[in-house]
């Protein structure tokens, strides 16, 4: 009675159906995503790197990345290894450094900030590497901090951080607060308006960030009209929506970091917040984010960054142009990507300076080295050991890419205690007094 | 007046976007006893497959279909995360009844396992899920306006919802089901076949976990960690609800929703988890059972 055989044969049937359904979306999914494969071949050579201790000739030298290439952070550091193994891949082709061939060692950090350290440590000691590119967040820098000064190794981080730091040991590609954040604000107020709602997600740093952001607009005379942040991961923004309608704010200044950008703008904009209403001027959503996001959610939002896939040279064409060739034509540019790309030039230049991969004589022959980077000339500061860049303002395009509405000019050059502005005297001393 | 209307909807809507992660969970959770952790990634699953059925109407349809392929979504949300958790069942589950930890641990690994391979076959970053014209922007309602998105949720957590009741207490199948979760010795006896109906079951809930995540890409990111976000909520839900009880896991969903989204608004979004969470710790102290509590006669 239970089991008549009609039933066992619609039985038969659903699950037939359910294996056809699912062979066929995997089928088509395999066949869309055309890096996929690529990816998949380049995480296994990390992979068997990683097992065995890395044995090079005479003629090689071992250079380490380390970014999360498991776990939620990956979503993004996993383009930065891709770029900077572009580098190496070109550097090698080129001839190599001082005639050696590099030798990509990669780790994973798997978006766990003691692993971070942990490889880092390994990297130095069982590797032997004269160098690590690697880190996103600014809890897996500090975390391999102590590892690359204990050890005297050299660490080239690419992303844009909230500055407040200087290691003898680290470098810092990405952009420091006056090279991203400063002039950001100093154009909003100019073009947009002074009453500034500030939303981040609750870490290290937004929160630093907008201390910053705080002193320099009430020197200039605006108003904060909220500040509010939001846990990592966090989903739902309705409240933060209803909030940001009663306050009535000119802009909205968006530290949030990593998937809840995603939420945040699809809410606001099914609250029927147009960029037009309010516009929002994010310092953490690239061109790879604007992806997984939308552009028809973003358009007309801005960014803050040092370069963009759009931005005009003919380093950038060439860049663009066999990064896709490697990684696939779906892929995207963007600011850490080319800066994990040209960090790894840079260190390649001083190397050559100095005739020798010796972390002491690198460092020193570091200031002054110069590279042509995609996104302009870029310059490493031999004081703060951080990078002039240019800064650009780009506005969310319907493809998904940025449009330059202003740019610096000339490379700005790095101040990560914000030393050269009145306001932000004695800021420092609080923010580094940790 | 205003804010208070917005804000009871705004809670309302997380309400209902709890429930419908924690639905799936329910069942498999709440009736089955499976501490299922890959809950998270089948609801990731269901993202994916609705990210697929776009691309194949954005690659094969003309664009004047491209607003129905949601409805399309549904089911295919559906079944390929019923499919998955057959497959999850089949391989690993079934033989860890009854041993909770041990399910806990093999549920967790198999979480990874599906999470890396989303991040082989997609590629790591968050994939872009376009809203259909129909359910983008906002409806004006006395001048409130209303998300599109966020009434599209309550009406098909309402549909899942009552579709639910009537499958578990209408049907013969759901019959069955029951039985074999209350006292499984007897169903066998009187002739059901229990290893069937885990099996089915199973899929149900993890058929229920897709359709979740088809909704969540109206409002939040695809990518492959996308069910970490979600599963301590669902874990909440079921908890604070009473396991085995769909009554109580919708109310449950409703009062978490409304709850923290009022703490939120009179605190902030950190400090308003905060609070959530120390008022249902002092609820489970008062109603170790959670909200409605079965009562058998099973001696276990």
């Amino acid at each position: 009675m239970l089991y008549s055989p009609k039933k066992a044969v619609l039985v038969f049937g659903m699950t037939a159906l359910l294996t056809a359904a699912g062979c066929s979306s995997q089928d088509e999914a395999a066949v869309e995503d055309g890096t996929a494969s690529g990816e998949a071949s380049t995480s296994a050579e990390g992979g068997s790197s990683e097992e065995e201790a890395v044995e090079v000739d005479s003629d090689q030298i071992p250079v380490g990345i380390l970014h999360s290439l498991s776990g939620t952070m990956a979503m993004s550091e996993s383009s930065v290894r891709d770029s900077e193994l572009l580098a190496i891949e070109e550097i090698n082709e080129a001839g190599g450094v001082l005639g050696k061939e590099l030798v990509p060692v990669i780790e994973d950090g798997a978006s766990d900030w003691p692993t971070f350290a942990e490889r880092a440590s390994k990297l130095l000691q069982q590797d032997d590497v004269p160098v690590i590119f690697g880190g996103w967040t600014s809890a897996s820098r500090k975390a391999m901090l102590p590892v690359v000064e204990n050890n005297n190794g050299l660490l080239f981080y690419p992303v844009q951080y909230e500055g407040m730091e200087s290691s003898p040991n680290i470098f810092y590609a990405g952009a420091a607060p006056n090279q991203q954040i400063t002039p950001a604000i100093e154009w909003l107020m100019e073009n947009k308006g002074d009453d500034i709602f500030l939303l981040g997600s609750d870490y290290v740093f937004p929160r630093i960030a907008n201390q910053a952001v705080i002193s320099q607009v009430d020197d200039a005379g605006g108003t904060i009209v909220n500040e509010q942040y939001t846990p990592l991961g966090h989903t739902d923004y309705n409240t933060i929506i209803s909030r940001i309608k009663e306050e009535e704010p000119d802009v909205i200044f968006n530290t949030l970091n990593g998937d809840s950008n995603v939420a945040f703008f699809k809410q606001l904009y099914d609250a029927g917040i147009t960029s037009e209403d309010i516009p929002v001027l994010s310092v953490s959503v690239a061109e790879e984010e604007i992806q997984g996001i939308g552009a028809d959610v973003l358009e007309g939002h801005y960014a803050s960054w040092n370069y963009y896939q759009s931005t005009d040279t003919p380093e950038n064409e060439e860049f663009v142009e066999s990064f896709k060739e490697e990684y696939g034509e779906s892929r995207v540019t963007g600011d850490p990507i080319e800066a994990g790309y040209f960090m790894v030039h840079l260190w390649a230049k001083a190397v050559e300076e100095a005739g020798t991969t010796d972390v002491d004589a690198v460092r020193e022959a570091a200031g002054g080295v110069t590279f042509d980077a995609p996104g302009g000339p870029v310059e490493i500061n031999g004081d703060n050991q951080h990078v002039s860049k240019t800064v650009r303002i780009g506005e969310v395009q319907e493809d998904g890419q940025f449009e330059e509405v202003w740019n610096s000019g000339d490379p700005v050059v790095p101040d990560p205690y914000l030393e050269n502005y009145d306001w932000a005297s004695g800021l420092s001393d609080v923010l580094t007094d940790e | 007046m205003e804010g208070i209307i917005s804000q009871l909807f705004n809670g309302i809507s997380l309400g209902s976007i709890l429930l419908l992660i924690a639905l799936g969970l329910a069942i498999t959770f709440g009736l089955m006893n499976v501490i299922n952790m890959a809950h998270g990634e089948l609801i990731m699953i269901g993202a994916y497959a609705t990210y697929v059925v776009q691309s194949l109407f954005i690659d094969y349809l003309p664009e004047s279909m491209f607003n129905w392929y949601f409805i399309l979504a549904v089911p295919a949300a559906f079944l390929t995360a019923a499919l998955i958790g057959w497959l999850l069942e089949w391989t690993v589950i079934r033989h860890l009844y009854g041993r909770p930890l041990d399910s806990l641990l093999a549920t967790f690994g198999a979480g990874l396992i599906l999470q890396q391979a989303a991040r082989s076959i997609f590629g790591a970053p968050n994939v872009g899920v376009q809203s259909p014209a129909l359910l983008s922007g906002a409806v004006e309602i006395f001048s409130i306006s209303f998300p599109k998105s966020r009434i599209f949720i309550i009406l098909l957590v309402t549909a899942c919802v009552l579709f639910m009741f009537y499958y578990f207490y209408k049907t013969s199948n759901g019959r069955r089901i029951r039985a074999v979760m209350q006292n499984r010795d007897m169903a066998s006896s009187v002739g059901i076949s229990t290893r069937q109906v885990d099996s089915t079951t199973f899929a149900l809930g993890a058929g229920f976990a897709g359709i979740a995540g088809m909704a969540l890409t109206l409002i939040g990111p695809i990518g492959p960690t996308l069910g970490t976000a979600y599963i301590i909520d669902a874990f909440m839900v079921v908890v604070v609800g009473g396991v085995g009880m769909l009554l109580g896991t919708v109310i449950a969903a409703l009062g978490i929703g409304v709850f923290n989204t009022g703490f939120e608004y009179f605190t902030n979004a950190s400090m308003g988890r905060v609070l959530l969470f120390a008022v249902i710790i002092l609820f489970l102290q008062w109603r170790p059972n959670g909200l409605f509590n079965l009562s058998t006669r099973k001696l276990d």
